[in-house]
């Protein structure tokens, strides 16, 4: 994958479209290169970093994500899985085609490298992120020691209806994009080099961003109608990020966990929302059950959305005052979930909700409390089915020449 | 059985096949006088008339481009004397085919048949030359293949002959306990069967298969027919049809469209068949016989790998290796599920089994895809 030349998939449109057919593919390629070396453009995310991408990047506005079983025969081929997967998320996040010859340059023999569903589109600010289950360290690949102590399988709240089929997963990747077709381009790029090594499991698509990091921009809406995420970290607030979001190097309980440290843990939560009953209840009761008014998003009794408040003085069942940091030892995630369809449920309502997405320092301080509390008294849980779920540790970013992983296998 | 996927591949022009998966393949087409710009041999079918562009002929691959400028449905064979060598049925009025034969030296006719009767309006070819494009590396791995093509075809025949028999005694459970045993050397060999214009429909259609106005024929005809409780005497034509049509298929193997690369995306094609029919349990539906179709179809694929190495061992080591892990793999999966000297009925393996059946198909079938290419030094 390494050999494949810099050229985007614009550029190869561009070139193609010029009359520059096979023989100019080289040339195409060294003129986008030298105006553009990563090929990508200004709309692509950089890879490598400390952390990886797509936990405090500005959220994107599609997800496609797909948690994956794990069977590679062995350790060695679970690396090189990693490998192989990071090489190709390079080319992906960079708006670049995969694999020797990309989507129509291989021979024509061959079946195409990359299935080509993408070319012509940008690098739309891909992002792929990647997590470890706790079912990966189990005895198959001898990792059981290097399982984080933080890394909890999550334990049953009430009202769970939790489908085993929209569970759990060896290994998960988050593809956000703006393009809807270039993060499902490559979740099945990703799935079709596991061939052999890792099948999906189960995954998502989420269709519009029920939360931002940018505190500058609107705060988006969820299915309710209801603005969501007002009090969500900054994604640019290093302060906060590593108070709340990555793991810290003091949070290794044992050396061989240590490979954490700049990482975060991930929980994602289908949750089906019984929007009809939902939309039948009076405005007024739906600003109770929250504790925001719905139109400006202000806290009960404020003006302004981002008006300071008093938890307690919102109603004691309200979601609102429930999540509130404050009843969680400040506790925070961050918080960057998708709107959902799936089609019908059968019974003449829509299976629509929100795939919550929250990364955190450490789930048994954060999403666990929280969500105790809210299945337990949250006035909206009346509303809300969690019908899937998931926790992953997200090892830290990837430096030059780096793998997704390395420090957990190498 | 794949007509759904066959048909538009073969409707290709001659030159996009190179690319695709078909055996039906046109990377070398003949270059006698008469041919078209993409080396095909047109063949214009009308009701009185069967225009052959070119009747004398090179040895080695040859595709007819058929064209019915008639207004009857017509059909085009390809005799050596009275033995076919290739057939196309049912083209209809306006409608265009491509058929590939492997044509050695010697004389043949061309018989077009309007209103698919009769003896038709015969063209006599002649076919000239020796030698071969391939090199010898090339050509021992077609020969050897087409051997083992040949032995496996020849041994449908008593197999077929005995649930044929089994059938017209009314034998219900010594039919049954035929039946699958019948389908396995044409289980591993199928996509060449494919390459032949109608066989394989006729003797492997499925039920889905088929649109409205068409009649279920072949070995599917006769599972349900013994697996329904339908009385068999009903089906007797059927089996003795299926006879023919196995021995017509064991006399068609010398003309099989063969080359390194056919043989390669040959072997993904059986495992396409095992990933979209014998993983959903599709293939035998009343039957349930599946994974013995299953277990057929990767030694097909195994076959042909065995022929390939020689060549592929030099253009592409790792992936032989690849493949050689992944065809264990798969074994592996299937080997829980022998029972006897077959296997347990599908139906009776739950979603877990087969989700683990698909994935170790999907961890085969994707270097598998590769194959073809390789094969043909791509």
């Amino acid at each position: 994958m390494s050999a494949v030349p810099s050229v985007s998939r614009r550029g190869l449109l561009t070139a193609l479209g010029a009359g520059a057919v096979g023989a100019g593919l080289a040339a195409a390629g060294t003129a986008v290169a030298s105006a553009d070396p990563d090929g990508g453009g200004r709309d692509a995310v950089a890879f490598e970093g400390e952390h990886q991408a797509g936990i405090a990047t500005d959220v994107q506005s599609h997800l496609h994500f797909a948690a994956f079983d794990v069977v590679a025969a062995d350790r060695e081929e679970l690396a090189g899985l990693l490998r192989d997967w990071t090489a190709a998320a390079r080319d992906l996040v960079a708006g670049r085609p995969v694999g020797e010859g990309g989507a129509t340059g291989g021979s024509p023999l061959a079946p195409p490298a990359d299935t080509g569903e993408a070319v012509g589109l940008p690098a739309a600010r891909l992002t792929l992120t990647v997590g470890f289950g706790p079912s990966l360290f189990d005895d198959r690949y001898g990792l059981a020691e290097r399982r984080p102590e933080a890394l909890v399988e999550l334990p049953a709240f009430r009202g769970d209806a939790l489908d085993p089929a929209r569970c759990g997963g060896d290994l998960a990747v988050q593809a956000c994009a703006d393009d809807p077709q270039v993060a499902v381009h490559a979740i099945r790029t990703l799935s079709r080099i596991a061939a052999g090594r890792a099948a999906v499991r189960w995954a998502q698509l989420g269709y519009g961003r029920a939360a931002t990091v940018d505190p500058s921009a609107p705060t988006p809406r969820n299915l309710f109608g209801f603005k969501d995420g007002t009090a969500n970290p900054s994604g640019t607030d290093a302060a906060t990020l590593d108070e709340h979001v990555w793991v810290a190097g003091e949070d290794a309980a044992a050396p061989a966990q240590a490979w954490m440290t700049g990482g975060s843990y991930l929980v994602a939560r289908r949750i089906a929302m019984h929007v009809e009953t939902w939309d039948r209840s009076s405005l007024g009761e739906q600003e109770q059950v929250i504790g925001r008014t719905k139109g400006e998003g202000a806290p009960l009794g404020g003006r302004r959305e981002h008006d300071a408040f008093d938890p307690a003085s919102l109603p004691a069942s309200s979601h609102v005052r429930l999540a509130h940091p404050s009843r969680h030892g400040g506790a925070q995630m961050l918080r960057r979930g998708y709107n959902y369809t799936d089609g019908a449920d059968g019974l003449g309502h829509l299976d629509a909700g929100l795939f919550f997405l929250a990364y955190q320092r450490d789930v048994r301080r954060a999403f666990v409390p929280v969500q105790r509390l809210l299945a337990d008294d949250d006035a909206l849980s009346e509303y809300l089915r969690h019908t899937g779920s998931g926790v992953w540790a997200v090892p830290p970013g990837v430096g030059r020449g780096g793998w997704w992983g390395e420090g957990l296998l190498a | 059985m794949r007509i759904r996927a066959l048909a538009p591949i073969l409707l290709l022009p001659a030159l996009a096949l190179a690319g695709c998966g078909s055996l039906v393949e046109s990377t070398e087409p003949a270059a006698g006088s008469g041919a078209s710009d993409d080396g095909a041999v047109a063949v214009t079918a009308t009701d009185e008339a069967c225009e052959v562009a070119s009747t004398d002929l090179p040895n080695g691959l040859t595709t007819f481009a058929i064209t019915n400028g008639g207004s009857q449905v017509t059909e085009v064979y390809v005799y050596a004397g009275e033995r076919i060598v290739t057939e196309k049925e049912n083209i209809g009025p306006g409608t265009s085919y491509e058929l590939t034969v492997d044509l050695t030296a010697g004389d043949y006719e061309v018989a077009c048949k309007p209103g698919m009767v009769g003896d038709g309006i015969r063209s006599a070819i002649s076919v000239t030359g020796e030698g071969s494009p391939l090199d010898a590396t090339e050509q021992a791995a077609v020969d050897g293949y087409r051997a083992f093509v040949q032995e496996r075809a020849d041994a449908t025949v008593p197999l077929v002959q005995q649930l044929r028999d089994a059938v017209a005694a009314g034998d219900r459970a010594g039919a049954q306990a035929l039946y699958a045993p019948s389908r396995v050397p044409w289980e591993t060999v199928e996509p060449v069967a494919e390459s032949f214009g109608d066989l394989d429909p006729r003797m492997d259609a499925r039920e889905a298969d088929l649109t409205e106005g068409e009649d279920l024929t072949g070995w599917h005809r006769l599972e349900k027919a013994l697996w329904t409780g339908e009385d068999l005497a009903a089906v007797v034509p059927v089996a003795d049809q299926l006879l023919l049509d196995v021995g017509e298929l064991a006399q068609r193997v010398p003309n099989a469209a063969l080359t390194p690369t056919s043989i390669g995306n040959g072997a993904k094609e059986l495992l396409d068949e095992v990933a979209t029919g014998k993983i959903t349990g599709e293939e035998e539906a009343f039957s349930h016989t599946d994974l013995v179709d299953f277990q057929a179809n990767v030694d097909g694929a195994r076959a042909a790998l065995d022929a390939l190495r020689p060549i592929v061992e030099a253009s592409d080591p790792e992936l032989v290796a690849s493949l050689d892990t992944e065809f264990a793999a798969v074994q592996a999966a299937l080997d829980p599920y022998r029972s006897g000297a077959g296997f347990v009925s599908y139906d009776t393996v739950g979603e877990d089994g087969r989700r683990d059946l698909a994935r170790a198909v999907d961890g085969l079938s994707e270097p598998l895809s590769r194959l073809g290419a390789a094969a043909g030094g791509a």
